[in-house]
């Protein structure tokens, strides 16, 4: 019998650090993204049993994670969506596509500065908020983590690009000394 | 020379740099220009047009003479001002323009032949011969005429991008910035403090009245210290705010790492994009010198930088100093130099009724008229009403009164206001949305007023925030009045200079408006003046006022010249930090990536993507050995091939085929679960879109597949016409193409193949041609789709991108064993022209359906976007350019993708032409070289002959006019 092998996104790198911030791969689990249909709403957040989270947030129980996604699509983080949710909502496997990276230290915000062109200060993007944007020309979907740090996805394909970018931006930072 | 116990320099911190090879010793805090006044240098550049002798003008930013170039080689900085660069140990700093050398500089003669180069000489005197300008003068002229020069290689330094956001930005770290500051950072506001200087202090660094009892340095830390212990306040030294831009957006510049001995890697400057709901500006002013004759040597500099240079690096720029001025302010260079020892040889003011006291000589109603010296000041020559008289000094310190920076403000394109009584502009309210200026900027002089505006600015500020301030006292200070008497240029003989940096004199301005060019915007192009890289701040008032004088016109009818930004050069490798490399272009790598790149095969780019052109084997030389050979290799046995980059796209919804049917010209909805169907997309200009297999997985669940060019502009066609054409539908889609890795199975063996892999054995009447669904690899899902875009019995095996390389390498393992292998893009193109497939080089974006044969594929049944628009007269139609196959019947064997067609009897030139050729490879399978193209009236021109001419390279081959379909046009094979 074939038995494939799984590589992950960033090739498993070790955590970079650099300056005063660090980024690791993360392995993703399970991340299915869940759209709504018409009406569909609220029948969807009974059956999953957590709340769908407004535009820019994320929402959880129990360790289970959602965070907004994209306009009508949120994403369902780390656990299998349950069997009640299946002709709610379109169900889109997405556990293979992402490139999950946590940017975490002191620096963290100083680092992300110098890529994306959104506030990400802790006073208007507080912990478990959420948005899709752009590290460089290539799409970003940043949340800041309740640890501390951001989680960051971007195109499993970029994952080099994404990041060498990143860590050239640490570099930057860390030469200021 | 250095003048002891003043100054907030380290002494205790020598410091060693060169300076034209010649080593000099400074302190740490001096400035380039501030360490060679100290080693007595006041010599350090040639001017721009007739190469005189040049010093420092200023001590700060809007330093038009005191330009260097520092390091060397690729490192090479040129147009630095020595008067904002910082020394450190081993900096190298070179004059520029001027050769052999700055003490002698050949092309000192231009200044003999200055009545000849006055403004506008060069659009006289170099009219003709015409040919002569841009061989002959133009290179002189800029040879002779310049700047510092730019290393000749690529520059590798490091430089940033980056963005900040606050609720207050305040430009500007003087006693008003530094006042508004504190009162927002009090309030609890986000703020941030730029300053263009190393330190926070602006003018009270560089005065010596006290505020709050204590020196204005001293406060000035006391304020800093409390705003940095302040989470909310970030302050930004080094940090030049260089442009006003829309929604509270502003460019700066922070000089990173140009101070220190930066190791590599260090960015050398950092572009700023701050984000402010509000902004104080507190820009403070630049002090304006007067216009007399011979007003630039080395020596002669304004009283406040000359302030600047004793206060702040406790340097004086010569044995005696000389004061002139038309205000107040100008006396207090000679108190503070004359309390420092410094022998004052004079203090000139040219009011008559101004008070000055001093033990010194003072002389009121009076004026410079003209200074002597070689290479530096020796003597400036005083008139009074009673004659003139020479004195001998190093150095004159001279004031025309102080024009609020009002740069910024004008940056969205409004003009500042004139005020008689300190004859400067001002800045209106509003001219920049959500900015306040105060300060100096906005024309309030006094360090009392400055604090008093800044606190204003704050409480306006935080009021249009919705936050409270809670007032602080006002320090006590200094609260001189601000009095003056304009006085731009004194009269006389020879040349007076207005603009420094560009060699613009009062001559010029007069000469041009005598040539008629009044306009200030014409007399600024005519002259050149505040065209150089201070960008006018030390002569546009000046100048306007001249050109008024002579055109019996007043100064705010005159009016400005308009401030652009940046306010100080900006490196353009600052303002596209990052944007090189994969920052330009990220790469967008398959699964199959390391694979491939294992096996030799030279990559191509197709958008971001990486893809292989072929895998070569070890007696190939050429690719297209390894071409023909993959091509065989997949006609007889099997080739396997990522096509992982091709767009997917996860529709999902109780609408989705009623969408589909809707995008697609041809039908959806009647496709059966488990089946593909190839569909043509069009615009909604009835020209063709993009084309791709399209499967259904369930009655709700289709995957679209896209070309790999297309695959974003598609997915962002869906989303409009979803959102807006048809919200209605409940559809729901998302990009799947990195979920999954997509490997191409083609050729006769291809079962076998996925055979020796699938958990499950499939044939013929479990999944026929254009069958779908899910199998098992292993215990991995995975998705099989039996497609073809070879012609070949094929198919598409998709695995959850984790397990893309290792299905690469087992595919490749299996197929190996069959006779097979890897094949790349060549081949693939040559497989697909075989067949007559198109892709965007045909469908190019001017092509409809009918051109390609395809119009019965836009369904009568129904609606689709593009369908009305597709069958508008002209877009249909036989005399149309139509899509054929071309094969070389005559001795030329060779076809060229962009060469036009003509008819054999007709010659080769624009208006014969009768189609292009779009696709040509050559077809081992065919043994010849077959060609798509698209020709007018071609279905009907089957088995004619065309002239294929290629004017580019010199290619012209007969061609016979092909159905384009030359392999297997039965599909037999794809079915089998």
């Amino acid at each position: 019998m074939v038995d494939l092998i799984a590589t992950t996104p960033a090739g498993a790198m070790k955590p970079y650090v650099s300056g005063v911030a660090t980024l690791s791969e993360i392995a993703l689990g399970k991340a299915t993204s869940i759209a709504p249909f018409k009406g569909q709403g609220a029948a969807v957040e009974t059956a999953l049993g957590i709340k769908l989270p407004k535009v820019g947030k994320s929402t959880s129980r129990a360790g289970q994670g959602v965070v907004w996604f994209s306009q009508g699509q949120f994403l369902a983080l780390g656990f299998d969506v349950p069997a009640g949710v299946h002709g709610l909502a379109a169900l889109t496997d997405q556990s293979d596509a992402w490139c999950a990276l946590d940017l975490t230290g002191e620096g963290a915000e100083d680092v992300l500065a110098r890529l994306v062109p959104v506030d990400l200060r802790i006073t208007t993007f507080k912990a478990g908020h959420a948005l899709r944007s752009q590290l460089g020309h290539m799409p970003l979907h940043i949340t800041r983590l309740k640890s501390g740090g951001f989680r960051l996805l971007s195109f499993r394909s970029m994952a080099g690009t994404t990041v060498h970018e990143i860590q050239r931006a640490m570099d930057h930072l860390a030469g200021r000394g | 020379m250095r003048v002891s116990g003043k100054g907030l320099i380290d002494r205790s911190t020598p410091v060693r740099f060169t300076f034209d090879g010649t080593s000099y010793s400074g302190f740490m805090g001096d400035t380039v220009a501030s360490a060679l006044l100290a080693n007595d240098v006041r010599l350090m550049g040639r001017s721009f047009k007739y190469h005189r002798p040049r010093g420092p003008l200023t001590a700060g930013s809007e330093e038009p003479n005191a330009l260097v170039t520092v390091k060397r080689g690729t490192d090479a900085e040129p147009n630095v001002r020595a008067t904002v660069q910082e020394i450190y140990e081993g900096l190298e700093v070179r004059s520029q323009n001027a050769w052999p050398s700055l003490a002698f500089d050949a092309l000192g003669v231009n200044d003999f032949a200055a009545p000849f180069l006055s403004a506008g000489f060069y659009y006289k005197t170099f009219m003709w011969p015409r040919a002569f300008w841009e061989r002959v003068y133009e290179p002189i002229i800029r040879r002779a005429a310049g700047l510092g020069g730019l290393s000749g290689t690529a520059n590798d330094a490091e430089y940033e991008k980056a963005h900040a956001f606050c609720d207050v930005l305040v430009i500007g770290a003087g006693p008003t910035g530094l006042m508004a500051a504190l009162e927002a950072g009090r309030a609890g506001a986000d703020v941030i403090l730029a300053d263009e200087d190393a330190r926070a202090g602006g003018r009270l660094l560089s005065e010596t009245h006290l505020v709050n009892g204590q020196s204005g340095v001293d406060w000035a830390a006391g304020v800093i210290a409390e705003l940095e212990s302040m989470d909310n306040v970030r302050i930004m030294t080094r940090t030049t705010v260089t442009g006003a831009y829309d929604q509270g957006t502003y460019g700066a510049l922070e000089r990173v790492s140009g101070h220190v001995a930066a190791k590599r890697g260090t960015p050398r400057a950092c572009f700023w994009r701050i984000v402010s709901k509000r902004s104080i500006l507190a820009a403070g002013a630049l002090e304006r010198p007067v216009a007399f004759q011979n007003n630039d040597r080395p020596g002669i500099m304004t009283a406040g930088a000359v302030r600047s240079y004793v206060n702040k690096w406790g340097v004086v720029p010569g044995r005696d100093v000389v004061v002139f001025g038309n205000n107040d302010d100008a006396h207090r260079t000679a108190q503070d130099l004359h309390a420092a020892g410094v022998h004052i040889a004079a203090l000139v003011d040219s009011r008559s009724d101004a008070h000055v006291t001093g033990d010194f000589p003072i002389f009121t109603g009076a004026q410079i008229c003209g200074s002597g010296g070689r290479l530096g000041l020796a003597s400036v020559t005083i008139r009074t009403q009673i004659g003139t008289e020479k004195i001998a000094t190093e150095c004159l310190a001279m004031s025309g009164g102080w024009n609020p920076s009002v740069h910024l403000t004008c940056h969205m394109n409004g003009r500042p206001v004139w005020r008689d009584d300190i004859a400067s502009f001002v800045p209106r309210a509003d001219m920049i949305p959500g900015m306040v200026t105060a300060g100096a900027c906005n024309g309030v002089f006094s360090t009392h007023g400055a604090l008093v505006e800044g606190q204003r600015a704050a409480k306006e500020t935080l009021e249009a925030l919705g936050m409270k301030m809670s007032a602080a006292g006002i320090p006590e200070t200094e609260d001189a009045p601000y009095t003056m008497s304009p006085l731009w240029a004194v009269g006389g003989t020879g040349r007076a200079w207005l603009d420094f940096q560009n060699d613009v004199t009062v001559k010029d301005i007069k000469q041009a408006a005598k040539e008629n060019f009044r306009s200030v915007e014409h007399m600024k192009r005519y002259t050149t003046q505040g065209m150089a890289t201070d960008q006018g701040k030390n002569s546009n008032v000046g100048a306007l006022a001249i050109l008024a004088d002579v055109t019996g016109r007043g100064i705010p009818e005159t009016g400005t010249t308009t401030f652009r930004p940046p306010y100080t050069p900006v490196p353009i490798a600052a303002m596209g930090a990052g944007a090189q490399g994969k920052g330009f272009a990220p790469e967008r790598l398959t699964t199959s990536h390391e694979g491939t790149l294992k096996r030799n095969a030279p990559m191509i780019e197709a958008g971001m993507w990486y893809r292989p052109s072929y895998f070569p084997k070890d007696a190939e030389t050429t690719w297209r050995q390894s071409c023909d050979r993959e091509v065989n290799m997949l006609r007889e046995s099997v080739g396997v091939c990522d096509v992982s980059t091709l767009g997917k796209i996860d529709i999902q919804g109780p609408d989705a085929a009623a969408f589909l049917d809707f995008v697609y010209t041809n039908t959806f909805s009647t496709l059966k679960a488990g089946r593909v169907r190839y569909g043509l997309m069009l615009r909604e200009d009835g020209t063709v879109m993009d084309d791709g297999t399209t499967a259904r997985l369930s009655e709700t669940h289709y995957v679209m597949t896209t070309t790999t060019a297309a695959a974003g502009s598609v997915m962002r066609h869906l989303e409009f016409v979803h959102q807006c054409l048809r919200p209605e539908l409940d559809v729901s889609m998302i990009s799947v193409t990195e979920q999954w890795a997509q490997f191409a199975v083609a050729g006769p063996k291809a079962r076998d193949v996925l055979n020796a892999v699938l958990a499950h054995q499939i044939d013929n009447d479990s999944f026929p041609f254009m069958a779908c669904g899910p199998v098992k690899v292993g215990d991995v899902d995975a998705r099989l789709f039996r497609i073809s875009f070879s012609g070949e019995h094929a198919y598409e095996i998709a695995v959850p991108a984790r397990y893309g390389a290792s299905m690469f390498e087992t595919l490749i393992e299996q197929a190996l064993a069959l006779g097979g292998g890897p094949y790349g893009m060549e081949a693939l193109n040559v497989l697909r022209i075989e067949k007559g497939f198109i892709t965007h080089a045909e469908i190019h974006g001017r092509v409809t359906a009918f051109d390609i044969g395809m119009e019965r594929m836009i369904s009568a049944k129904k609606d689709c976007i593009g369908q009305t628009m597709a069958a508008r007269e002209g877009l249909v139609g036989e005399d149309r350019e139509q899509l054929v196959g071309l094969k070389p019947i005559g001795a030329v064997k060779q076809l060229m993708a962009g060469a036009h067609l003509f008819d054999p009897e007709s010659p080769a030139t624009r208006e014969h032409s009768e189609g292009y050729v779009t696709s040509v490879g050559f077809s081992p399978t065919e043994a010849s070289f077959l060609g798509l193209g698209f020709l007018k009236g071609g279905r009907a021109r089957h088995g004619q002959t065309v002239k294929l001419v290629d004017h580019m390279r010199g290619i012209e081959t007969l061609c016979e006019v092909c159905h384009p379909v030359f392999h297997d046009p039965e599909g037999g094979k794809t079915r089998g």
